[in-house]
């Protein structure tokens, strides 16, 4: 880890590779990635079974890829070419998973202390001591992991991986099972302690909250490809593709096929599969015959309990509300007019409209809020 | 007699499960871990004295020991007579004997540890070696210390292996179950019962400790259960 120590800031953690692996449901796919992680957090997104853990398990050397090279800075941690493939403990390499493993016959200060066997006891101290102050767990040192809380082990854990000053961290989806603020506070220390450390944070998530509170860039994997890449604004405002879509919180994806063109007014029209509902997208193909995807978001839509006037929306469609159910301070209304639109609603807009299941209302969906999918 | 036979028969066991205890871990270790397509033909004869007769394990050894193996004649040449009807030859039986005993509950408690933690300490830059002394060993403790009592319990009640190997010679080869046969061979009961009673209790005096200690003093061994 001494080399580690005096690294310059600001490696770069390198990837290109190639890995069969399984899939959820057992089917095969191929993990085929090249990417440069830039010191900073970067969001890994994808669905399960998309290739984010079998991703991070190469980078770490915990699976061995097909084919393809791992480099941080100018250190090559795997080459196919050349045969090196460095074990996960020569690899400086931080890896935090989901289940944390943290040592349960230990302390917390023997946990984070294990990455340091090759410092004196003295070294040993200071480095865990300034640690375990970063992450606030100094009052934690004698307990065991079973007597502290998930969040403090949760701190535990980022501690110990960090405390051996890696060249890169990896994180699995490691703050799934706290609550917000807890997680908020876990995360303004890891950003603190990375201001001083600038290294390349490779951070997997589904939460899309968590991808904008952190990420400064984002990849998307899909069945082992990246499918989408850029800051987390670009990625998540002009998603493309399904898992995107999913992820950036359209709860209305539609088949569509397209009816028509309107290249002057840089719009077209697609039908809803299965349906007689005609929708005006932007114009984004030419080629009529291809089947696409139309994704709106539920918050984009307006209600309107009687037919609006004078709008610039240019989709408007009668409805019926079929279901409507609160779910914390908001109101989630399905409207079938055909096909079954989500809808998301204040409590006050439920109110004032006095809608109930039942009623007839009008759907308001601008052009620009229908995102085309690829 | 009887203490002879006693102090026999607890040299054995000592010796026994002390040798168990330094071949049974890395065998154990082995079994939980390894990847070899092979594996389950070193389990299946590693279990097997289980189900053999010890007649037949002893009718084996007491053959390879012999002068008609390479074994038995280079034993021979080094120290001048031959393993059959010594006290080494009951070790070696014995071990051979209680070789699952102390493996498996190894292997078992081994191979129950969760894979994330070899990674994490792999991964925190730790060897093999390290992940084995500070993982593995302290969370496998409580499979060892069975695999330990229960080759112990195991040698002090063995009969057939030893009559084989070892015959019934006092002070070299005559152990506490050899000797009860003895007693009964000869309709000595009240003898007989005296020392069988010897032997029951210091098993269960073995057992108990086990099981004591895995219910009681799991609360300091074993914490984070």
């Amino acid at each position: 880890m001494s080399d580690a120590a005096t690294s310059p800031p600001g490696e770069q953690l390198t990837v290109r590779v190639q890995k069969r692996f399984r899939g959820e449901s057992d089917s095969q796919f191929t993990l085929e990635v090249q990417l440069a992680v830039a010191g900073g957090f970067t969001i890994l997104f994808g669905a399960s079974g998309a290739g984010k853990s079998t991703l991070l398990d190469c980078i770490a050397g915990l699976q061995t890829p097909d084919e393809g090279t791992i480099a941080i800075g100018e250190t090559i941690l795997f080459d196919s070419q050349s045969r090196v493939n460095l074990p996960p403990s020569r690899r400086s390499v931080a890896y935090l998973l989901q289940s944390l493993a943290l040592f349960p016959h230990m302390t917390v200060e023997q946990n984070v202390q294990y990455g340091l066997a090759s410092l004196n006891k003295a070294d040993r101290d200071a480095r865990s001591g300034d640690v375990l102050e970063s992450f606030r767990i100094s009052s934690l040192v004698q307990r065991r992991p079973n007597e502290i809380s998930a969040g403090e082990r949760q701190r535990v854990a980022l501690a110990r991986a960090l405390v051996t000053l890696p060249r890169v961290l990896l994180l699995d989806e490691p703050l799934t099972a706290l609550d917000a603020v807890t997680k908020a506070r876990i995360l303004d220390d890891l950003r603190a302690w990375n201001r001083r450390h600038r290294i390349p944070i490779l951070y997997v998530t589904h939460d899309r909250e968590e991808v904008f509170a952190l990420g400064e860039s984002a990849i998307v994997l899909e069945e082992g490809r990246i499918v989408a890449q850029g800051s987390p604004h670009e990625v998540l405002q002009r998603p493309q593709s399904e898992t995107v879509a999913q992820l950036a919180g359209f709860e209305n994806i539609f088949d569509c096929s397209m009816t028509g063109s309107h290249p002057e007014y840089g719009t077209m029209t697609c039908r809803i599969a299965g349906s007689t509902l005609d929708l005006e997208v932007p114009l984004v193909r030419v080629n009529v015959s291809l089947p696409l995807r139309v994704g709106i978001r539920a918050g984009d839509i307006l209600l309107a309990s009687s037919k609006p006037q004078g709008l610039s929306a240019r989709n408007v469609v009668d409805g019926t509300i079929t279901s409507l159910e609160q779910r914390d301070m908001k109101v989630i209304a399905v409207v079938t007019c055909g096909p079954a639109f989500e809808v998301h609603l204040t409590l006050g807009a439920r109110e004032s409209l006095q809608l109930k299941p039942g009623a007839r209302v009008w759907l308001v969906v601008k052009t620009y809020s229908c995102h085309v999918l690829q | 007699m009887i203490i002879q036979a006693l102090t026999l028969t607890l040299r054995l066991a000592i010796m026994v499960s002390a040798i168990l205890l330094v071949i049974g871990i890395p065998l154990a270790y082995w079994l939980a871990f390894s990847r070899r397509r092979w594996k389950f033909l070193v389990e299946a004869i590693v279990s097997l004295p289980i189900v053999l007769p010890p007649t037949v394990l002893g009718f084996y050894v007491l053959v390879a020991v012999g002068p008609f193996t390479p074994l038995g004649r280079w034993y021979q040449a080094l120290t001048g007579h031959s393993l059959a009807f010594t006290f080494e030859g009951l070790v070696l039986g014995s071990v051979l004997y209680s070789l699952p005993f102390a493996v498996q509950p190894m292997a078992t408690s081994f191979a129950a540890i969760d894979g994330k933690l070899l990674d994490a300490s792999a991964l925190l830059g730790a060897s093999r070696w390290r992940t084995f002394w500070r993982i593995v060993l302290p969370l496998g403790l409580p499979g060892v210390l069975t695999g330990l009592v229960l080759s112990f319990a195991h040698t002090l009640g063995e009969f057939g292996v030893v009559l084989m190997i070892g015959g019934n010679i006092p002070g070299a080869t005559q152990t506490v179950s050899i000797l009860i046969y003895d007693q009964v061979q000869a309709l000595d009961y009240a003898t007989a019962n005296r020392t069988a009673l010897i032997l029951l209790l210091l098993c269960f005096t073995m057992l108990a400790i086990l099981y004591g200690l895995r219910r009681h003093g799991g609360r300091n061994l074993w914490e984070w259960r």
